[in-house]
């Protein structure tokens, strides 16, 4: 395979408290190729946004990455300085936030917005640059982009505001955007055009994209990849279709099993009895062992790493000596 | 936009009509103002014949009437004090509070903002720890013990400044002279400049401070810098813009009443401005001059609101767009 894009390895991010602190992300390891789509799903609190802010480098203080690494290509970005690793946000690493109601500024036209942005990475002039924003604008589907680009935010509704965000997201040629949840804000009608909006854009653009959403009819859709996160740890990772039709983490089984099909018909879905736990409580070994129904004594004792299988990773010891 | 101008213009008329009734009813509940005109040996009949002259006879909504339609023409009648027309006396004084209310304002607006993004910005250095802690000197001592801290510091012990008075003024019109064209003028302007404005300043600096912390911690500053926007682009052309929508509206009401509360300052520093004239004619029971006043003080804060609304309408595209569709 070719060299991937990024690559996440053995991230810990950590936020100090008066005494202690809590490890929100543990040991996360995973790889994002060229072009490709990755899907990152779990619960709330698993994690998910806090990798993709973790990876652009606009961790919340006091939260910071604690150990680990992440690659772009060749380039170590989680230690470069602020200057440099600016630079790098929106021109190589991008990333789309969950409401567009929000994420634009009030009172700054679109043109400003996204002139400001292509001029921040790209040797354009004025007049260059708003040909390109004009354009970027048309390519997500703004009807009369030439018209609208010197329109307010508020003079646009939900779904074309996130079009103008993906713009905005698309306007320094980056080579991954990270999506954290870029549909949970919308209407569910309008939300497979952005989705749609985003896979054509990338595919055109040749952008790889860190999708993190909770949905999985969205992961099932768009996705290449898709990663499980569970309590700040990855449970499995592997092709979306092995994933959705054969999920080995019995937290992934869980999952799958909660959500409702039309083909096939089922009394009760299933349902992982008790909650995720609290990052100050996450027992030793496994993170799922109290709620899992497959555990067997080892998984309360050491905590597993990613096993590659079949068709991925899974950190899980019910997998442990399966050939690859 | 015309429509809504009108309907402030309304608005700001009704106002002012009724702080007119307000201060017209001084006229006719505090005191008998011929008691305080005329000597003591002043004959039944003089009484009476200042109080036919001044008008005070006529029945009460003719009082009225005519009390508004002067103070439109701008007469409010004569001083009981100084015998000289009100107005005549206020035009003398006006230009020295403006002048101290200009510079206080300029220089709490200027510096209110200025330290109130840096004290934002670099929330965590020892200069703003040491800014904000001195911001509650400004903010919790009275404007009068202030001026005379600054009186005893500054004139007294180290002698640099006047302690009172305009000092030297250039007449410019036949009404309006100024202080701010001679040394000794901006001498005497700076320590009852900094008296009034410490406070005002203070709380603006407060107020930005907290907005511009709130707007940090937005979505579209978050986008902003997950964009690669240069961090000084962030702070003065995303954040600072959105941070002083809500700054422009206390800063006009604060522009109003450091204009309408100069008393105490001129009090202190003897700055002969309209205030000081003021307290004398609640001394003396001068009525003329205190309605007078009222009404002005009045005039000054519609006016600012009114500056306010249109600025918010030249500032935030938002309130354009609405006013637009809701007046189709």
């Amino acid at each position: 395979m070719t060299q991937a894009l990024l690559s996440v390895r053995d991230l810990v991010v950590e936020f100090p408290k008066r005494k202690t602190r809590l490890t929100a992300l543990d040991k996360v390891s995973f790889d994002i190729h060229p072009g490709e789509i990755l899907g990152m799903v779990g619960e709330s609190g698993a994690g998910k946004s806090l990798t993709g802010a973790a990876i652009i480098g606009l961790l919340e203080p006091p939260g910071h990455v604690a150990s680990g690494e992440i690659w772009l290509k060749d380039q170590r970005i989680d230690q470069l300085p602020y200057d440099q690793m600016r630079r790098l946000r929106g021109k190589r690493i991008a990333m789309i936030f969950q409401d567009p109601l929000t994420s634009l500024n009030p009172i700054l036209t679109i043109a400003n917005q996204l002139i400001e942005t292509i001029q921040t990475h790209l040797p354009l002039n004025d007049k260059e640059a708003r040909a390109r924003a004009i354009q970027l604008l048309d390519e997500v589907g703004i009807p009369a982009a030439s018209k609208r680009i010197d329109d307010y935010p508020h003079q646009f509704s939900g779904g074309m505001r996130q079009r103008v965000v993906i713009a905005l997201a698309l306007a320094g040629e980056p080579e991954l955007i990270i999506a954290d949840e870029p549909t949970t804000a919308l209407d569910v009608s309008v939300q497979a055009q952005i989705i749609d909006v985003l896979k054509r854009m990338c595919h055109e653009h040749k952008t790889a994209v860190m999708l993190v959403t909770h949905d999985m009819g969205v992961i099932a859709e768009a996705c290449d990849r898709v990663a499980v996160m569970y309590a700040g740890r990855i449970a499995e990772i592997g092709d979306v279709r092995q994933i959705v039709k054969r999920p080995q983490h019995p937290y992934t089984q869980g999952l799958m099993g909660s959500i409702p099909s039309i083909t096939e018909r089922v009394e009760r879905l299933t349902q992982i009895p008790g909650s995720m736990p609290r990052l100050d409580a996450i027992p030793t070994g496994c993170a799922f062992n109290p709620r899992c129904t497959q555990k067997i004594d080892r998984c309360t004792q050491d905590r597993p790493d990613l096993i590659a299988t079949s068709q991925g990773q899974v950190s899980c010891w019910l997998y442990e000596g399966e050939k690859p | 936009m015309i429509a809504m101008l009108i309907r402030r213009l309304i608005q700001a008329a009704l106002v002012m009509l009724v702080v007119a009734f307000i201060s017209f009813s001084l006229f006719q509940f505090v005191g008998d103002p011929i008691n305080n005109m005329v000597g003591q040996e002043a004959s039944q009949q003089d009484r009476a014949e200042l109080r036919e002259r001044l008008g005070l006879n006529d029945p009460i909504p003719i009082q009225f009437f005519r009390f508004v339609g002067n103070a439109v023409k701008g007469e409010f009648g004569i001083s009981y004090r100084m015998a000289r027309p009100v107005s005549e006396v206020i035009a003398e004084r006006l230009p020295a509070t403006l002048e101290l209310a200009l510079v206080s304002g300029v220089l709490a607006i200027s510096l209110g903002i200025g330290l109130g993004v840096y004290t934002a910005l670099r929330r965590d250095g020892w200069l703003s720890h040491f800014i904000m802690s001195s911001s509650l000197i400004g903010v919790s001592l009275p404007t009068f013990l202030i001026g005379i801290l600054l009186i005893y510091l500054f004139s007294v012990e180290l002698q640099w400044l006047p302690s009172f008075g305009r000092g030297e003024t250039v007449q410019i019109t036949e009404n309006w002279s100024t202080g701010l064209l001679t040394v000794s003028g901006w001498k005497s302007l700076i320590l009852p400049a900094i008296t009034l404005g410490l406070f005002q300043l203070t709380l603006l600096m407060r107020l930005v401070r907290a907005e511009m912390l709130e707007v940090l911690r937005t979505d579209y500053i978050k986008f902003a810098r997950a964009r690669g926007i240069k961090q000084s682009s962030i702070h003065f052309h995303h954040a600072l813009k959105n941070t002083l929508l809500p700054v422009i509206t206390i800063a006009g009401l604060q522009l109003g009443s450091i204009i309408a509360f100069a008393i105490i300052t001129e009090t202190v520093f003897q700055w002969p401005g309209v205030g000081l004239l003021f307290i004398n004619a609640i001394r003396f029971v001068d009525i003329p001059f205190m309605s007078a006043y009222l009404l002005l003080i009045a005039l000054v804060f519609v006016v600012i609101n009114l500056i306010v609304d249109l600025l918010y309408f030249a500032v935030d595209p938002r309130l354009r767009a609405t006013k637009r569709s809701a007046g189709r």
